[in-house]
């Protein structure tokens, strides 16, 4: 507990601690409007596409710096997006396997490059393979600002554009109707979602930053049927999430940031599905019970009228 | 001679997961086979931490074990309305997330590390390390996988026409009386034991690239199924192949080199492909115009 | 009622093709069919009709046990579904399929045969040769080795058919078989429907299209969640029973100039 406060109060960790808290803010937030589009597992595409994109951009400019890596993966995942896309259209193939394809296809690609680094003469390669399973602790000051930058932007285009995106979520033939430029939205949120999983890459990791796009938005979606609300308590677990797990995995020697940010993500989602109203476990037993009561006294009733019919009869 | 044993090993794993992986694009299930080779991870751990060695048949209870519970878990969370993909994420990220964590903490009792996990640790060791510890242990890997090969082919065979129809149509499947639930648990347990077999040689992440990819290279050769599992375990030993040749001469991962070599063997078949390479395709509208 | 007649009618009952009392099926607190109970008998043609949700599609697949229901019983000639699924045939919607899969229009119509041959046993040369005069009475033995993919809807329609045909049963479901198909496809399938209704077979067919209710069926059952008439077409297919069952949604009845007791079927 002691080594918890004493972190808290060096102004490195309160960066860190900040900078991930945001980034599970934004996840979350961005998150939602993945989940609504049936796109939760594109994140982990895009995740796992970045790391050639990642590779390739410290093997042409030798330097390590966030903004350079964000350029990288970002071509990357469009580039997976596109394939993606391509692959559907131009094949029999449906989306879970075009998916699959692109997700191993460039991870392998990525693992290649990454032992070509390791094995070779790069310099200061070390802790580029930190990307796979995330380093919070291990973060420098000037990444955790870009970081931090990064995710308020994002959270404050998603609160701008909110009624756009809520429609083309729900409805893109009636966005078109009413003139929308839905293409050019739906390409933003992708881009948005890009951008949360290359900001989260460096905090989580590779592997496991998809669950910060979907856990914490499949969590808010037991509380709520309102998408105002889901967006604001999905953003807040995701900062919770993020805000734990940096605190933990930094007081345990050896422990990566992302595998116990993802687990309190995981924790919440469980409090979730337990006692969410309407939706949770609890809530719908108790909502099966009344209907079976309901449905046995209807026939009951019909039959104590039948039965009444018959002897009047 | 570790040639030998590479090659045989990385066939064997094609071949497994080559089969497999025709049932898992036909199905549509290709999502939940990535879900299935991540989250078996915290049952090898488990595992290992259990018998403090590496006792081959405890691994492959416990991924067992872990397979059918991500199944049942996903099927569960699906049931309760939440959306398939959205299941599929939660339920292999935290578990997959379980196992790094154990990993983490008791690296050293599990002789494995994080990037053991992605690409097997025979990669992660160079060449010699692999030829010195290869007598011992690239047999046992190679027993481990020719047993589940052999599983594979004879549940496969036995019960080939429950799965064909419960791929195709399994409305029909379950209004004639076959148990669909049981075929698909049955699917899903033969993958994560395809998925703990491959996992010494190509690591629980890249396995999914061997379960996929040649599989969906398979589909645009051929119309029919039978052809469809003999070309995919076909491709995937190709992949294997040419991937560990190029791995040698670049000195980089294996695992990593296999799934890129399939990733090229797609691209070909996606452009070629007799009946449905685009390149094909826009050829055989040039000539009618 | 004495004992003498219960014992007669239960005797009636048991041999009826199908008997369904009060099935109810719910979806979350929303009830999609609410107490139905009817009973069809040997030889019948019955058309389900009904508005969009109104739980025909339901109905059929809580019949089958495809999907679960909170309250009711389905009988097959007596005795509980499960038990007889030899004797019966189901042809779902054709969009349930995915037409890209690897394998030819026997191979389809072989997979009809999947019931009767147990877990172990793979389909023989008699299998064959049944299914291939399954596809000949459907019009599309000419088409046995074709890829699925290939096959027009109304072919793909037909192949459906002739596996359910292969399913050699005594009691049919349909589900929409009439939806998206040809002209030449339509005769097909009402020739079809004839020809099992003159071999004794019973068959279920949820249909959507009112004009042709009259030429196709020889029995009702009219569905809106609840069952709202269930009988023979000439006294239930009736312009109160439709405007009950549609809820004023049939604008065009009031224009209609027929006789005010049925629905003329090529004229509205």
């Amino acid at each position: 507990m002691d080594k918890i406060w004493s972190m808290l109060t060096d102004p490195n960790m309160q960066w860190i601690f900040l900078g991930c808290t945001l980034l599970g803010l934004s996840s979350g937030v961005i998150g939602c409007f993945s989940y609504l589009r049936k796109q939760s597992l594109m994140g982990d595409t895009l995740a796992h596409a970045a790391l050639p994109g990642i590779c390739i951009a410290f093997m042409l400019t030798g330097i390590k710096s966030i903004g350079l890596f964000l350029v990288g993966a970002g071509l990357a995942g469009v580039v997976a997006t596109f394939g993606i896309g391509y692959i559907t259209r131009h094949s029999k193939l449906k989306q879970d396997a075009a998916m699959g394809i692109v997700l191993s296809g460039f991870f392998g690609l990525g693992i290649v490059l990454l032992t070509l680094i390791q094995h070779g003469d790069y310099g200061n390669q070390a802790g580029l393979d930190k990307f796979l399973f995330g380093q919070a602790a291990s973060m420098i000051g000037s990444d955790v600002i870009t970081m931090s930058i990064v995710c308020l932007a994002l959270i404050t285009i998603c609160t701008l554009l909110f009624k756009q995106f809520k429609i083309i979520s729900f409805d893109p033939g009636f966005a078109r109707g009413i003139g929308y430029p839905v293409a050019l939205l739906e390409q933003l949120l992708m881009l948005l979602m890009v951008v949360a999983v290359v900001a989260g890459i460096q905090a989580v990791g590779v592997v496991l930053v998809a669950a910060l796009l979907i856990t914490p938005a499949v969590s808010a979606r037991y509380w709520t049927d309102r998408l105002s609300l889901m967006v604001v308590l999905s953003g807040l677990f995701g900062a919770l999430s993020g805000g734990i797990g940096t605190l933990i995995s930094a007081s345990v020697s050896n422990l990566p940031t992302g595998p116990v940010t993802v687990l309190a993500a995981t924790l919440l989602f469980f409090v979730s599905i337990l006692f969410g109203p309407q939706r949770g476990l609890l809530a719908k037993r108790i909502a099966r019970k009344q209907v079976k009561l309901r449905y046995s006294r209807e026939m009951e009733h019909r039959i104590h009228d039948s039965k009444k019919k018959e002897a009047a009869l | 001679m570790s040639d030998f044993w590479i090659l045989l090993t990385g066939a064997l794993v094609a071949s497994c997961c080559g089969i497999l992986g025709v049932f898992l694009v036909l199905r549509k299930m290709a999502m939940i086979g990535d879900a299935i080779s991540h989250s078996v991870m915290p049952g090898i751990v488990i595992a290992f931490l259990l018998s403090g060695s590496r006792d081959s048949m405890l691994m492959m209870f416990a991924a067992l074990a872990f397979g059918l519970l991500t199944t049942f878990l996903i099927q569960m969370f699906q049931n309760s309305g939440i959306q398939a993909d959205a299941s599929i994420g939660v339920v292999f990220t935290s578990l997959f997330a379980v196992g790094v964590v154990l990993v983490s903490l008791y690296a050293r009792q599990v002789h494995l590390d994080q990037d053991a996990i992605l690409y097997g640790e025979i990669a992660y060791v160079h060449w010699n390390i692999w030829t010195l510890g290869g007598v011992n242990m690239g047999p046992k890997a190679v027993w481990l996988l020719g047993f589940t090969l052999l599983v594979i082919v004879a549940v496969i065979s036995v019960f080939y026409k429950q799965f064909k129809l419960c791929a195709f149509d399994s409305a029909l499947a379950a209004a004639i009386g076959i148990p669909v639930a049981l075929f698909h648990y049955l699917l899903m347990g033969l993958v994560s034991m395809a998925t703990v077999s491959s996992f010494e040689s190509v690591g629980a992440i890249l396995v999914v690239g061997l379960l996929i990819i040649p599989a969906s290279t398979a589909y645009l050769l051929t119309d029919r199924l039978g052809v469809m599992i003999v070309l995919s375990v076909a491709v995937g030993v190709a992949s294997t192949f040419i991937g560990y040749g190029a791995a040698v001469m670049l000195d980089a991962s294996i695992a990593g080199c296999m799934v890129c070599a399939a990733s090229v063997l797609f691209i070909v078949a996606f452009l070629f492909s007799p009946s449905q390479g685009i390149v094909i395709k826009k050829l055989r509208l040039r000539q009618l115009a | 009622m004495s004992l003498t007649n219960t014992v007669k009618t239960r005797n009636i009952e048991a041999a009826a093709p199908l008997t369904i009392s009060g099935l109810s099926v719910a979806y979350q607190k929303k009830p999609v069919l609410r107490n139905v109970t009817f009973k069809v008998n040997e030889g019948e043609l019955v058309g389900v009709i009904g508005p969009n949700g109104a739980g025909k599609s339901t109905l059929m697949k809580a019949a089958l046990g495809l999907i679960p229901s909170i309250g009711g019983e389905v009988l097959v000639y007596g005795k509980p579904y499960k038990q007889q699924r030899k004797m019966i045939g189901y042809v779902p919607q054709r969009e349930s399929v995915d037409w890209d899969f690897p394998t030819n229009a026997l191979d389809v119509v072989l997979m009809g045969r999947y019931g009767h041959l147990g877990w172990f046993r793979r389909p023989g040369a008699k299998d064959k040769a049944m299914a291939l005069e399954c596809l000949n009475k459907v019009g599309m033995a000419d088409f046995a080795g074709r890829q699925i993919s290939q096959l027009s809807g109304g072919q793909q329609q037909r192949v459906f058919l002739a596996r359910a045909l292969a399913q050699d049963a005594k009691l049919y479901f349909m589900d929409e078989p009439f939806a998206g198909v040809d002209a030449a496809t339509e005769k097909a399938i009402i020739t079809l429907l004839q020809e099992l209704k003159l071999q004794g077979k019973t068959v279920i067919v949820v249909h959507h299209d009112l004009a042709t209710v009259q030429d196709y069926f020889d029995t009702v059952l009219l569905l809106n969640v609840e069952l709202q008439a269930f009988g023979p077409t000439a006294e239930t297919f009736t312009q109160e029973q439709l405007q009950r069952t549609y809820g004023g949604r049939l604008a065009f009845l009031d224009r209609s100039m027929q006789p005010p007791s049925s629905i003329g079927g090529k004229g509205v």
